[in-house]
């Protein structure tokens, strides 16, 4: 994964700068992107997820997943202890397995970021949630200290939430320049930048026109990767919401020579549904993205229905919960 | 010394026009004891050329009227046959040499046929058409619309109830027509016809050729811009309907077939000389946000 | 790094191939007295079964028996008919993987579409008809509607049991008995269902499946004693029907070919229209009378649509029809394989651009890979002509005015797609299209409520729905 800025916009991105003058160029852009219908969309979702990936297919694509995976605690009761636990699991999800791949990065929050990069050294990346997560809802002074903090904690990945509020009243503008201000707090005294999620709350959003436009939105104003949910919000993660991100980091990175990455987070609890989720990213983003650099699963619960399954495919038996670690 | 009366041309109807035969011809017309009345235009197979052309050209316009209006220009021409009544019950008694008094009962028959298809012209869609609940997240509907340009053979023996009653399905669906009128008894269908020109009718909705349903059927039959086609004006005659039964299927078109014998035009119409001549076309569209 | 799907194909032990199959007749299966033709696997060229060909004398016997049937089935309540018909959407749904195994294995579609789209639909229908049998007095058909008796139907080889299903349960819940014909190439399922029948203790005669080829077809259609035909197929044949029961009593409903335009407009969902574009012309093949075949798109974003087409068109997986992740499986037949050839040839010659993504074809079988045509225009024949394959025809047009009188020019009108979030112009476009079936929005849907039949000459009645019903009432017309 990059962690540093590009020295300059890139140069498909400069033919949009005129986009983001105002609200209303920027508005008019969003609204000009193509509609999504929403039966047509869930139907392709439904139908890619009817694909079946066995044997050396499915094999392949539970060590993708789990090296995908963003390991992920954001309790209030969350301690020094809990993140601690799972930064050594994140690292060796099967102790029984040397094999078995490590998680891609463990995510906290940022008070956090300390305990967890103490256990796993830059072995795996450590991301906290910012910008008053999960609501969204301070000022920005507070947000941008928020993000700050976190990385000056060491978080290698800010997952920042957007002001839906802000968004659904049609202030796109205000939600581009804290986008923005956000990727600035991220940088670091070196010049290089923790790398930047933006949190749509797609449940909040409601319609995958405006996931669309959000997307849009969050990439033109230097996000690295746009993420569905902060897991606080039912629905969070779904496959016709992850299937729209993925169109729309597809199309931009053909419009701006930009790629993006994509974090569906919350929901996904099951291999079957993580597999479904790589075949929608092969299938309609292409294989450029099926690499944790590119694409992420949000989740806690899933990494060891992974690993359950990953056994069965390596002993031909089906295990239990009694042998995978809790956390 | 009496005053020498001024007889009428009886021609052709259409495109809204009253043209005589493109061929020249016309035949002699005799009332039911055989004394000549008029001569009338022999229709050839290029004024069923033409007439389809004519109709064709008005076949987007009528459909896309609206029911209402449809009904509405129906019950126009009831009004204004209401008001040449005598004239029509002289014609048709003259044709089919019944008493005045029967000749009348047509006449009213065949109006108030009129005013009651003009009435279904905006229900019909109530009556057939339907929601489909379909097993998914779709709006489904199912509605009639006209087949297009219509052939009609027109009854050989009821020179006007019959007349009516077969041309006003058609029309009130929103198709178009190209009537042959009953060869020998022709006069009341011309006079029909400067009824619809004067009933806010538009050019070519319904056209009107006098002549033989012999000689001009097969050429409607066969003709490839003909959507449907009414058998009705060769009841009887098996092997001529069986002809022309085969000659309509070049373009599939749907046909009314010709009954052993010509019906009972008084009897209470169904639905059947309607939805003859209408499509049902159903339309999907996803229910999303 | 490359997902590289393995293997993933459906077992095939689910199925009992017999060796060789007899005629259903009279509620037995019966030896034929004409002789007898091979049904082979479309995707391996492998021979399936042996199958009689039903002689004259032979559709003579099936007449009989159904005229015969015709009289205890049409007496019997409405009630007692829904319960055969919902048991046979029991079983139907019991043994949907069987039966959607052996359609793939002798159509040559892939498991995916016999399993998720063929099997439901037909269960489907079953028991939608089901629900009618005793509740003919609301259909808005008039009072007391009377079965027309023996029908006599004929189905083509691009959905067998799908049209059997369309063709057999509106007719026996309406009180007919039917004498059926499935296509030479795909008669399998027909005789699994013939099974299904014996299974449901169906009365005897009420439904004999009769198999042949053409001969056959017009002996069904043909004989003086079968009150009601029912054909879907090529326009060919279709006219050739409507000649040979004109002079006849016989009611006739028939379901035929077409060249559907799906009009994607500049303002159109466009990832889904690109679906829809894709659904419509390659799902099961292109072997779909509805097709979306000609592609009409607004000049305005024809470059975009095409590149994004072509994108999509490369995820297309081709092959074994039975591996679950087949999205095109195998041409049904040689014959229909040298006429998608022919037509794709003549498109090149005509000086149509041709483009498929590079796809490996199995060396055996019947294949054709996923193909479109730009640079037709209307005069082209790969416009104009019934493909009837994975080949899609992309036109252009500037305004809704043009895009109506493309896609009306024509002298089919099955089915058509309109592509706009403009709500106004959806409606104006529906009203406008010369087609049976107008699809806003989405392609390539059906259901039982959903009436389905064409225009000009892709037809006449409608099967599905309401509509559905009339076709086997005697007076109603819908």
């Amino acid at each position: 994964m990059p962690t540093t800025a590009p020295t300059g916009p890139a140069p498909g991105l400069a033919a949009y700068a005129d986009v983001t003058t105002s609200d209303a160029t920027l508005r008019r852009f969003l609204h000009g992107l193509p509609g999504v219908d929403q039966v047509g969309a869930e139907a392709r979702a439904a139908a890619l997820g009817t694909r079946s990936i066995k044997t050396t297919a499915k094999a392949w694509a539970l060590d993708l997943a789990i090296r995908m995976v963003d390991l992920t605690t954001l309790e209030g009761q969350d301690t020094p202890g809990k993140v601690r636990a799972l930064a050594s699991k994140a690292l060796r999800p099967d102790p029984a397995d040397p094999s078995c791949p490590s998680v891609a990065a463990v995510c906290v929050y940022g008070d956090l970021v300390g305990d967890v990069k103490a256990i796993v050294g830059d072995a795996v990346n450590v991301a906290a949630v910012a910008t008053a997560f999960p609501s969204g809802r301070a000022s920005m002074e507070v947000k941008l200290a928020d993000t700050r903090d976190a990385v000056a904690n060491g978080a290698d990945e800010i997952d920042m939430v957007i002001d839906r509020g802000a968004f659904l009243a049609g202030r796109y503008l205000q939600v581009f320049d804290e986008i923005v201000a956000t990727r600035e707090a991220c940088a670091r005294a070196d010049g290089s930048h923790a790398h930047l999620k933006v949190i749509f709350e797609t449940g909040e959003l409601q319609t995958y026109d405006n996931v669309r436009r959000a997307s849009w939105l969050a990439m033109l104003a230097g996000a690295d990767f746009i993420k569905t949910s902060t897991g606080k919000v039912q629905p969070a993660a779904t496959l016709p919401v992850t299937l729209v991100m993925l169109e729309a980091v597809r199309d931009f990175r053909e419009a701006t020579g930009v790629q993006i990455g994509v974090k569906p987070a919350g929901g996904i609890r099951t291999t079957k549904d993580a597999i479904k989720y790589l075949v929608m990213v092969n299938e309609i983003a292409g294989d450029d993205w099926l690499d944790p650099d590119w694409f992420r699963f949000g989740a806690s619960t899933l990494l060891n229905d992974l690993l359950m399954q990953r056994t069965k495919m390596t002993t031909g038996r089906y295990s239990g919960p009694d042998y995978f670690t809790l956390d | 010394m009496a005053r020498i009366d001024v007889r009428k041309t009886y021609k052709l109807y259409i495109g809204g026009a009253f043209p005589r035969s493109e061929s020249g011809h016309s035949y002699e017309v005799t009332d039911s004891k055989g004394k000549f009345v008029a001569n009338a235009a022999l229709a050839s197979r290029k004024d069923v050329r033409d007439a389809v052309v004519a109709a064709r050209k008005a076949a987007a316009g009528w459909a896309g009227r609206t029911a209402y209006n449809r009904g509405q220009i129906l019950y126009r021409i009831a009004e204004v046959m209401e008001d040449r009544r005598p004239q029509f019950e002289e014609a048709v008694r003259q044709s089919e040499g019944v008493t005045a008094a029967v000749a009348r009962g047509q006449v009213d028959a065949a109006v108030d046929r009129l005013v009651w298809y003009a009435g279904w012209a905006d229900k019909l869609a109530q009556v057939i058409g339907n929601a489909n609940p379909v097993a998914g997240p779709f709006f489904n509907h199912t509605a009639p619309e006209p087949t297009g340009v219509v052939g009609v053979l027109a009854p050989q023996e009821s020179s006007l109830l019959g007349l009516v009653s077969v041309v006003a399905p058609v029309v009130v669906t929103g198709n178009v027509a190209v009537v042959v009128s009953s060869y020998e008894r022709p006069l009341p269908a011309v006079t029909f016809s400067e009824v619809l020109a004067t009933s806010d009718v538009p050019g070519g909705v319904v056209n009107i050729l006098t002549g033989d349903a012999a000689t001009l059927g097969p050429w409607l039959a066969a003709h490839m811009d003909v959507n449907a086609i009414d058998l009705g004006g060769v009841a009887g005659d098996t092997e001529l309907a069986t002809s022309l039964e085969v000659a309509a299927a070049d373009n599939l078109k749907r046909v009314r077939r010709a009954p052993a014998a010509e019906p009972d035009w008084a009897a209470e119409p169904d639905l059947s000389a309607m939805t003859a001549f209408v499509e049902a076309k159903t339309v999907w569209h996803p229910i999303g946000i | 790094m490359a997902f590289e799907y393995a293997p993933a194909p459906e077992s095939r032990s689910i199925v009992d191939i017999k060796p060789s199959y007899g005629l259903f007749i009279d509620g037995e299966f019966v030896d034929g007295r004409g002789t007898s033709f091979k049904t082979i696997n479309p995707a391996t060229e492998e021979t399936l079964a042996e199958v009689a060909e039903a002689s004259e004398a032979d559709v003579d016997l099936a007449v009989k028996a159904a005229r015969r049937a015709f009289r205890g089935w049409s007496r019997m309540s409405g009630k007692e008919r829904a319960k055969y018909l919902f048991r046979i959407a029991r079983i139907l749904q019991e043994r949907g993987r069987e039966l959607a195994v052996l359609e793939s294995i002798d159509n040559g579609k892939p498991i995916k579409e016999s399993r998720d789209v063929d099997v439901p639909i037909v269960a489907a229908h079953f028991f939608y008809y089901a629900g009618w049998a005793d509740k003919l007095d609301y259909a808005g058909l008039g009072p007391n509607p009377q079965p027309l008796g023996v029908a006599g139907q004929v189905i083509p080889w691009n959905f067998p049991l799908l049209m059997l299903a369309w063709k057999i349960a509106p007719a026996l819940a309406c009180g007919n008995t039917v004498v059926l014909k499935p296509a030479e190439t795909t008669p399998l399922t027909a005789l699994l269902f013939a099974e299904i029948c014996q299974q449901a203790d169906l009365p005897p005669g009420v439904v004999n499946i009769v198999t042949g080829a053409g001969s056959t077809g017009q002996a069904v259609v043909g004989h003086p004693d079968v009150d009601k035909v029912a054909f879907t197929g090529s326009t060919d044949v279709g006219k050739a029907i409507a000649r040979a029961v004109a002079g006849t009593d016989k009611k006739v409903t028939l379901e035929l070919g077409g060249k559907a335009a799906n009009i994607v407009f500049d303002d159109a969902p466009i990832d889904q229209a690109v679906e829809g574009i894709v659904g419509g012309i390659f799902f099961n093949q292109g072997h779909v009378c509805c097709a979306g075949s000609r592609l009409l798109v607004q000049e305005s974003v024809a470059d975009e649509v095409l590149s994004r087409l072509k994108r999509r068109m490369g995820t297309l997986r081709v092959g074994d029809p039975l591996d679950k992740n087949t999205d095109i499986g195998a041409i049904n037949s040689a014959e229909q394989l040298a006429r998608i050839r022919e037509l794709s040839d003549i498109g090149e010659s005509e000086g149509a651009e041709r483009w498929a993504p590079p796809c490996d074809l199995p060396s055996s079988g019947f294949w054709f890979p996923p193909t479109i045509f730009t640079g037709v225009t209307q005069a082209h024949r790969i416009a104009r002509e019934e493909v009837f394959g994975p080949v899609l025809s992309v036109l252009t047009f500037r305004t809704p005015a043009e895009a109506v009188e493309k896609a009306n020019n024509t002298p089919y009108g099955l089915s058509a797609g309109v592509w706009t979030e403009k709500g106004s112009r959806i409606l104006h476009m529906a009203s406008q299209l010369r087609a049976g079936v107008v699809w806003a929005n989405t392609f390539n849907k059906f259901d039982p409520a959903s009436p389905f039949g064409g225009y000009k000459e892709s037809g006449y009645g409608r099967e599905g729905g309401r509509q559905g019903l009339a076709a086997y009432l005697k007076g109603a017309d819908l």
